[in-house]
């Protein structure tokens, strides 16, 4: 079994709110990440597959076609977009780097073939990221 | 869905790897010019990995705030610009920083009570780096 990482990055903004929450509680939990004119980031996404390396090509996945699968699921969808507004997981949802890291696992999950899905790991800043492994 | 969240700290501390049960040739001998007797420093990158649960209303494993609190309060105003060799923590131990990262970890491993602590990992320099779990294996 060997594993295999491929990076990328996208830049969106988002905000954080809940409307169950009044404002004070608002602000209180989320703090300036609550300020509803929004923020963003330059996102690093890495996106670790696994598999067994195929003794005829020497790969454990074609990087060109997990390259467009990317480009097409993930970066068309979220690259230079407001995540409460343009991307539908997070019209009920608080776009945090936990949820956009299960978002993310979820729009790739199916799409990969050959290769077996083992982590999406999201950095919102180079000093905070958040690893999903499809874990319950 | 559970999803482990990583946050990532700097400290500046200095020490001295010697150990008292050897001879002083093989303290050099082992330890190099990290025995020079006068010490020497590092910028540590502190990285603390918790996990749990998404909670729905807020969308955090945990508030970073609180994380960030604690882990100032716990580990960064302990050990920031000290010196390891005089702190208690090291009175029986070489500060290696294996023995650093198994430190920390422990600290936190009582005082964090926002989350559920997986694991740390400890960067001496940009070459180097530690990661405890508790002694538990570590996912890849």
């Amino acid at each position: 079994m060997v594993y295999l990482t491929r990076k990328c990055e996208f830049s969106a903004s988002h905000y954080y709110h809940n409307p169950e929450f009044t404002a004070e509680e608002n602000q209180r939990v989320f703090g300036k990440c609550a300020n509803l004119n929004g923020h963003g980031h330059n996102y690093m996404l890495e996106v670790t597959v696994k598999g067994d390396v195929d003794p005829k090509t020497g790969f454990v996945v074609d990087l060109k076609e997990l390259k467009e699968i990317l480009n097409r699921e993930v970066l068309e969808a979220l690259d230079h977009r407001h995540l409460n507004r343009e991307v539908p997981e997070f019209f009920a949802q608080i776009p945090t780097t936990e949820n956009l890291a299960i978002a993310i696992w979820n729009r790739l999950q199916d799409k990969l073939k050959v290769a077996k899905l083992h982590r999406v790991r999201v950095y919102e800043l180079p000093d905070l990221f958040v690893d999903f492994y499809g874990e319950a | 869905m559970k999803a482990h969240l990583t946050r990532r700290y700097v400290f500046s501390a200095s020490h001295r790897l010697h150990c008292d049960e050897l001879s002083e040739v093989e303290n050099r001998a082992i330890y190099g010019k990290c025995n020079n007797p006068y010490g020497h420093g590092h910028n540590y990158a502190l990285e603390v990995t918790v996990s749990g649960q998404v909670n729905p209303q807020t969308g955090m494993v945990c508030n970073l705030v609180d994380l960030d609190a604690a882990v100032r309060r716990e580990i960064i105003d302990r050990f920031d610009h000290e010196n390891l060799n005089v702190r208690q923590e090291f009175a029986a131990a070489v500060p290696t920083t294996e023995n650093l990262s198994e430190v920390i970890f422990n600290i936190l491993k009582q005082r964090l009570t926002a989350a559920h602590l997986d694991k740390v990992r400890l960067e001496e320099t940009m070459m180097n780096s530690f990661e405890y779990a508790g002694g538990v294996e570590l996912r890849p």
